[in-house]
């Protein structure tokens, strides 16, 4: 049975693509068709998704051993470029979570796109055609065996999470300086493409170096990864090591898709799509797909650590993890919408996974990446129903009271809420984000307290507190209190395809973190996820204070938003009393910048799109108006010089002899006058008339002026030479 | 033997066919979409002739490059086109005729004359040979062609360029 | 080498009459080019089938189909441009109302 699902593991994307093919191209017109194609193709993924998964924890020593087959699939020249599919814990745990978290979505969008109602979406079928492909991108990044695949479907994904931002492209606001969702897609692309023109140049100098791209002969082959720590890098990279160039260059592929500052720009805006998109790929699987790479080249920052103690590679990731945690959680504060609170959270706990990565955490990196991914889905979910059940509004102020409405959407949201702020012992986002913070502590340990890794063990431990302090801010600000809008007054509960997807996940966003409670509490040897994942890699301590200060951070966080937002609900009109706080002691500058992003949008903008406009009419000005046309001007200037020279030339010395000439002619013509007049003129006037004839009635009406009548008389002339060669 | 004669006569009906609706169709941009599937088509006949370089680039530069050029400009100058506007001009049947017959006679010489087939191997590595080629000895039309594809890009911006000037005139 | 190469070059020939109607009939000036265009693949078609049937140890038809290939990129970028300026300036893309070399 076990190799029954390891030979067949290639076909898990093929399902989805297949879906996408025939949705496209056929079944466009029947709704129920091309919904029951998509979410048909996922069942299928899912079934042998996790027949793979329970087939490979049952492996033992996996992760020394990992599964791979691969077919070569293109040569050029000498190098062949082959396809196939690799199955390690990794692979397994991204696998458990995708097809479904992916066919949970699929199901709950048939709701969400209105199938059945008035509403439906008029590209409704498109709609379940795009989010088929993006499947098929996101699972065959997981399978893939190299790192050339992996790009591939990458760029899969990329190019779907253009097309569903910007789903509804027809829409336009009245307020000018609100994102489209046309703009929004655009956006996204082209920020993204930036980290990946770095993951490209780092796909490139691996190449240059190992000759391949496999996993077998790169990631994981000791050895090589042991020559390139010790080759120097490229002279641009200063003394660094190959092996740390390539991996900070891969690095920037994952800034870029998993919106790690400064490219974080991008995700915010990218709510504009379907709320099942923002689900899918903003929250769940494509920003995760970044945090998969880094862990993927993992074994390339460990060798760097390892060969190499001085070098910036992990500080610098670690760093950009934390910082983008701690700064987009203190934004999440200030945001009123909805589906806004849960963009900046997102990247804050993508945040927390890097910063796990750059301090070394791999396994609670990625046990992190799981249960984010499970109950990130479920909050972006919920928050979908909340915006279908108040009629498309999305500003938490116009919400409250939504409670007794929606009781399912509510007590699904509170468990993904509690898990996003890590409610000690119960939910799955506490283990592992106490997992991280413990590593971080570890480490902070080990090095001392003016060593960057307490910098990182701060910041997230401040994140984890503001994080609960806006969950509570959130789930009380939209569930709790009076209705403060006529939307929510009339708020009803959403139909089942919705609310069972938000259950079964919300079942998993409750028990997915026990498989991974360390090992002192449950008795030795029984940290499941640890010996699965990362057998090869000590495991993080525990530490009881740390697991005191995260539980009290995040019950402290929690309460001290319900006290403020909780306990005495908003009304109609009331200002946030945070605002009004801050505006108590001077901080409404804070709260304005907080709430506009810290305006990095309008910084950006000013900056790189005004500043290439500029640049580009520099070189404008400099080829049109400085270079070009003087010399135009010049090359002008001395030809008419040179022509008036000759003008003078032909003035005085041509004319003089055409005087002569004349003159002598006129001699002559007396003498032969007589005869001409007869004689001559009848002849010349007799071969002018015919010459007049002929260009009047034969040769003007050919003059058409019109370019194909000349070229059909080119190809009949060209036919008949070529008949008379041919016969004679 | 019979395969590849099917698939050779499977790629030229679809190319001949494409060229056909290229030049028949009403709609412009179905035209141009044709026009696309001919140039597969001729990228499959090069892979029959054991070209797959010649076949690549012929993807890349045709279906990547030219054919969506094309369907830009088509998209840009669409207002003008209606869909029911006749698409042939007064001079589509002595053209039809014209080149009905040169057909024919290329046909008629394609079959009467001896090629003379030379017996000789393809090199080892065909590609890296057409890269050494091109870079010694066609080294000066090759590097001709750069400078006509540099004066066509100077040339095309000039020509499509939008003048500030004209308005002012 | 199972199909003869008459047939290639009598597939190119259609090509090639195909492309020229486009360029003789089409009243609109972008389904010239692609006429054109069509025209070109023909002669490459040709040049390769020689290549391949009649001289396949050196490279020479390949060679002459990469410079096509330059060749037809040039020409259409600059015929795109002169379709487009002409639209802009005259309004028009149909090639009858572009008359002016009769003045």
């Amino acid at each position: 049975m076990k190799e029954f699902f390891f030979n067949i593991t290639w076909i898990i994307p093929v399902f989805p693509f297949l879906a996408f093919l025939i949705i496209i191209l056929f079944t466009q017109g029947n709704r129920k068709l091309s919904h029951s194609l998509s979410i048909g193709s996922m069942v299928l993924s899912w079934l042998v998704g996790w027949g793979v998964v329970f087939s490979a924890v049952a492996t033992p020593h996996l992760g020394e051993h990992p599964i791979h087959k691969s077919i070569p699939w293109f040569e050029t020249g000498t190098a062949t470029f082959e396809i196939g599919y690799w199955i390690d814990p990794l692979m397994a745990i991204a696998l458990f979570m995708v097809p479904f978290v992916c066919l949970m979505i699929f199901i709950y969008s048939v709701g969400y796109m209105g199938y059945g109602t008035d509403e439906v979406d008029p590209n409704y079928s498109r709609f379940f055609a795009y989010i088929a492909l993006f499947a098929t991108g996101m699972l065959g990044l997981v399978i893939s065996e190299n790192l050339l695949t992996l790009f591939m479907s990458w760029e899969i994904m990329g190019l779907c999470s253009y097309l569903l931002i910007g789903f509804w492209f027809q829409k336009n606001y009245d307020d000018p300086d609100k994102i489209t969702p046309r703009q929004a897609g655009l956006k996204a692309f082209l920020v993204t493409k930036i980290g990946d023109l770095f993951f490209v140049l780092g796909i490139l100098y691996l190449y240059s170096q190992a000759g391949t791209l496999s996993y077998a002969d790169t990631l994981f082959n000791h050895e090589f990864l042991a020559h390139l720590a010790e080759t120097p890098a490229l002279p641009i990279f200063g003394g660094w090591s190959a092996a740390s160039a390539i991996a900070v260059l891969i690095f920037g592929g994952a800034v870029g898709k998993s919106a790690q500052f400064p490219l974080h720009v991008w995700l915010p805006d990218a709510m504009e799509g379907p709320t099942p998109v923002s689900a899918l790929i903003h929250a769940a699987t494509m920003v995760s797909a970044g945090v998969f790479l880094v862990a993927r080249i993992f074994p390339l920052l460990n060798i760097v650590v390892e060969l190499d103690h001085h070098n910036p590679t992990m500080a610098l990731i670690a760093f950009i993890g934390a910082f983008t945690a701690i700064f987009s959680s203190i934004v999440a504060l200030a945001q009123n919408d909805i589906k806004g609170v849960l963009a900046f959270s997102t990247i804050s706990q993508l945040g927390y996974m890097i910063a796990a990565l750059g301090i070394g955490a791999y396994v609670a990196a990625t046990f992190h990446l799981i249960t984010h991914a499970f109950f990130k889905a479920l909050l972006f979910m919920g928050s979908g129903s909340v915006i279908i059940g108040c009629h498309h509004e999305q500003d938490m102020m116009e919400m409250g009271g939504l409670r007794k409405k929606m009781p399912r959407t509510f007590w699904t949201f509170l468990a993904g809420g509690l898990a996003l702020s890590g409610f000690p012992i119960i939910t799955a986002g506490f283990w592992s984000k106490d997992e991280i913070l413990a590593h971080a502590w570890h480490e902070f340990l080990h090095y001392g307290t003016a060593s960057w890794p307490f910098f990182v063990w701060l910041l997230l431990t401040i994140a984890a507190f503001l994080t609960a302090f806006y969950t509570a801010r959130q789930i009380s600000l939209t569930f709790l209190g009076k209705p403060r809008s006529q939307h929510s007054e009339h708020a009803h509960e959403t139909p089942n395809s919705m609310t069972i997807p938000l259950i079964l996940l919300a079942f998993f966003a409750i028990t997915l973190g026990w498989v991974g409670i360390p090992e002192e509490i449950v008795g030795q040897g029984n940290n499941f996820f640890h010996n699965f994942v990362g057998h090869e890699y000590a495991a993080t301590p525990l530490s009881i204070p740390v697991m005191l200060l995260s539980s009290g951070l995040a019950l402290g966080g929690l309460g001290l938003g319900w006290m403020v937002y909780g306990r005495k609900p908003l009304v109609a009109g009331q200002l946030d009393p945070l605002q009004k706080g801050m505006e108590n002691i001077r901080l409404g500058w804070l709260y304005k910048a907080m709430q506009k992003r810290f305006y990095f949008d309008e910084i950006y903008q000013a900056v790189f799109i005004k500043g290439s406009i500029k640049l580009a009419d520099l070189f404008y000005n400099i080829d049109y108006n400085w270079v070009i046309n003087p010399i135009v001007n010049m090359v002008g200037t001395i030809t008419r010089g040179i022509s008036n020279i000759f003008n003078k030339f032909d003035e005085k010395v041509i004319d003089a002899l055409v005087n002569i000439t004349g003159l002598s002619s006129v001699k002559l013509s007396d003498l032969g006058g007589i005869t001409d007049l007869k004689v001559v003129d009848g002849i010349v006037n007799g071969i002018a008339d015919v010459t007049g004839w002929i260009g009047e009635n034969v040769l003007r009406p050919i003059q058409t002026g019109k370019l194909q009548n000349y070229l059909l008389i080119m190809l009949i002339s060209m036919l008949a030479i070529i008949g008379i060669y041919l016969v004679y | 033997m019979l395969v590849s004669v099917l698939v050779f006569v499977f790629a030229s009906l679809v190319t001949l066919g494409a060229a056909v609706a290229v030049v028949t169709n009403k709609n412009i941009l179905h035209s141009a979409f044709y026009l696309i599937l001919a140039f597969v088509g001729v990228a499959a006949i090069y892979v029959m002739l054991e070209a797959p370089f010649i076949a690549m680039v012929q993807v890349l530069v045709y279906i990547g490059a030219i054919a969506i050029l094309i369907v830009f400009a088509i998209m840009l100058t669409r207002r003008l086109m209606s869909k029911d506007m006749d698409q042939k001009n007064a001079q589509w049947i002595p053209s039809a005729l014209g080149s009905l017959t040169l057909f024919v006679v290329l046909g008629w010489i394609v079959y009467t004359a001896g090629w003379p087939a030379q017996e000789g191997a393809m090199p080892a590595e065909p590609i890296s040979q057409l890269g050494q080629d091109l870079l010694t000895t066609y080294l000066v039309p090759f590097e001709i062609a750069s400078v006509l594809l540099l004066a066509a890009l100077v040339g095309a911006i000039l020509i499509g360029r939008e003048r500030e000037t004209r308005s002012a005139e | 080498m199972s199909i003869p190469l008459n047939w290639f070059l009598v597939v190119a020939a259609g090509l090639f009459c195909i492309g020229l109607y486009g360029v003789l009939s089409r009243r609109n000036a972008i389904g010239i080019l692609m006429g054109i265009e069509l025209m070109l693949n023909a002669v490459n078609i040709n040049l390769i089938a020689f290549w391949r049937y009649l001289d396949p140890a050196r490279l020479t038809g390949q060679v002459f189909a990469v410079f096509v290939f330059a060749v037809a990129a040039a020409e259409v970028a600059v015929g795109l441009a002169l379709v487009i300026a002409i639209y802009r300036n005259r309004d028009t893309v149909v090639v009858e109302e572009i008359d002016l070399l009769k003045e």
